[in-house]
């Protein structure tokens, strides 16, 4: 993997650093007038997800990461791994516990989600930002209620629970937002 | 063809408006105090010899295979000027700097340098404070030596301590550990601690002013004939931002010679080109140069700080990335 100089720094560069891939969020150019000047980095490093800040003098190189993202259709979970189809070549890929993460939760038959792969293995799994699962188990609500109170919880099929307004029952399609874990509506079946 | 919608100026009307009554103030603030304006070349036979400063350069038609630089800033020529006429002078004007591009940096920008022939540092450090309260408000002051900065910010005597007791204290700090891990250059461990730790921790709103910067440091200011640890050298910033940079002139012609010459062993060091030193210069300081205090201080950044902008695009009419 070619290097990268500090001037080629800005966000979304991938980066290796302490032996993992990492993704550039944030890069400022801190310049005395008289003196060396520096990169400030602010980087999420992509398999424990920790978000550090790093400090370059201005013209150093790094090593790059082969990272790169595909957009896949989830397929089905074999108790081992989560196995992934590009629609357009067929091609499977299977990832692992450790790149799908707590994103099993929202991983729907069919739907396209981005895998994150780091030398050609799977890395990280972002399902669609919104997913529609149907409840398997809710309190019943009382009818005649309106969103915008509290809520109840209630479980989908994949496990996830997200709250939801009491008017909406067991056996219903929600619309859920997979970034903030949020429900957004019903969906008409 | 497409047409790029990239035309349209960086800049509001209401903050050119403001770029321009601020032009307006800074002269009249120097006409009042009977400082002469000039304007010095941009172009010119010589580069800046510094280690960090990138001078663009140029060739014409009129002198082939001579190079031509455009300056970082008119410091030279405007020593030139002081020598031949004894007299305080100031320039607005633009410069160029062959570096990155960010948020406080475009590579063409509007300098403010001005040079005060009688005045000592401290005379020119309350003139620089008298223009940031006339243009800014009235912010409080800070005034603490390069020393007293790192001590308060570090507990780190930056004139005794080791390199490796720098490595060692820097190494506590995790944003700058790696880095300070891998460098063994004193100054660069130093200026790494002044940007990246304690320019940051300065308070907002107010204005500090750092003196007496390490002899290594000095660039082209006087070493205090007490402590020769130290350069008659101070920096000015509001918040974090750094603004102005100013000396007690240095006026010893082979002095500056031996300077120059430190500057291209460095440069080759580094393997970067070396910069002819600038022999009108130096046969100006050996004419006769006064005893003087200059400064050099960034207008875009004032205009920023005056109209609270945090990107210098902003005040700018066209910025780089739309030049």
């Amino acid at each position: 993997m070619a290097n990268y100089s500090t001037n080629e720094f800005k966000a979304g560069l991938k980066i290796m650093q302490d032996g993992e891939p990492c993704n550039i969020l944030e890069n400022e150019v801190v310049k005395p007038g008289k003196g060396q000047a520096f990169n400030r980095v602010r980087i999420r490093k992509l398999i424990s997800g920790k978000v550090v800040e790093k400090t370059f003098k201005s013209g150093d190189s790094v090593e790059g990461a082969d990272v790169i993202d595909m957009d896949l259709a989830y397929l089905y979970n074999d108790g081992e791994f989560w196995h992934f189809m590009n629609n357009e070549t067929f091609e499977q890929l299977a990832a692992d516990a450790k790149a799908v993460g707590d994103m099993t939760k929202w991983l729907v038959e069919q739907d396209v989600c981005t895998l994150t792969l780091w030398n050609g293995n799977p890395i990280a799994v972002t399902p669609p930002n919104f997913v529609e699962l149907e409840i398997v188990e809710t309190d019943p609500g009382l009818k005649g209620d309106t969103a915008g109170t509290g809520g109840k919880p209630a479980t989908l099929s994949t496990g996830a629970v997200v709250r939801v307004p009491l008017f909406v029952q067991t056996g219903e399609v929600v619309k859920v937002d997979t970034r903030s874990g949020e429900y957004v509506s019903r969906v008409q079946k | 063809m497409q047409l790029s919608d990239n035309w349209r100026p960086s800049a509001t009307l209401a903050t050119l408006k403001q770029r321009a009554a601020l032009f307006r103030a800074v002269r009249d603030f120097f006409s009042q105090r009977d400082v002469l304006e000039v304007d010095t070349p941009l172009l010119s036979r010589f580069g800046v010899t510094d280690l960090h400063l990138g001078n663009l350069t140029t060739e014409l038609q009129a002198f082939p295979k001579l190079p031509f630089f455009l300056q970082t800033s008119p410091e030279y020529a405007m020593k030139r000027l002081v020598a031949a006429h004894q007299t305080s002078i100031y320039q607005l004007g633009k410069v160029f700097r062959d570096d990155l591009v960010g948020r406080h940096h475009n590579p063409e920008f509007t300098m403010l340098e001005w040079y005060r022939v009688g005045f000592t540092m401290t005379q020119l450090i309350d003139e620089v404070i008298a223009l940031l309260q006339l243009t800014l408000g009235s912010l409080p002051v800070t005034q603490l030596s390069y020393q007293q900065a790192f001590l308060q910010a570090l507990q780190l005597d930056p004139l005794t301590a080791t390199v490796a007791e720098i490595k060692a204290n820097l190494s506590q700090h995790s944003h700058v550990a790696e880095l300070s891990a891998r460098e063994d250059d004193r100054d660069t461990l130093l200026q790494l601690a002044m940007s990246v730790i304690i320019e940051p921790s300065f308070c907002p709103k107010s204005i500090t002013v750092i003196n007496d910067f390490p002899a290594s440091q000095a660039a082209l200011a006087q070493l205090c004939r007490h402590d020769s640890r130290v350069a008659k050298r101070f920096e000015v910033y509001v918040g974090g931002i750094e603004l102005a940079n100013g000396y007690q002139e240095l006026t010893d012609a082979s002095q500056q010679q031996q300077r120059f010459e430190h500057d291209n062993v460095l440069r080759q060091q580094h393997q970067k080109p070396e910069r002819m030193a600038d022999f009108r210069l130096i046969a100006a300081l050996e004419s006769g140069f006064p005893e003087c205090a200059g400064v050099a201080l960034g207008f875009d950044r004032l205009l920023m700080l005056q109209s609270k902008k945090d990107d210098i695009a902003q005040v700018l009419p066209f910025a780089i990335s739309c030049a």
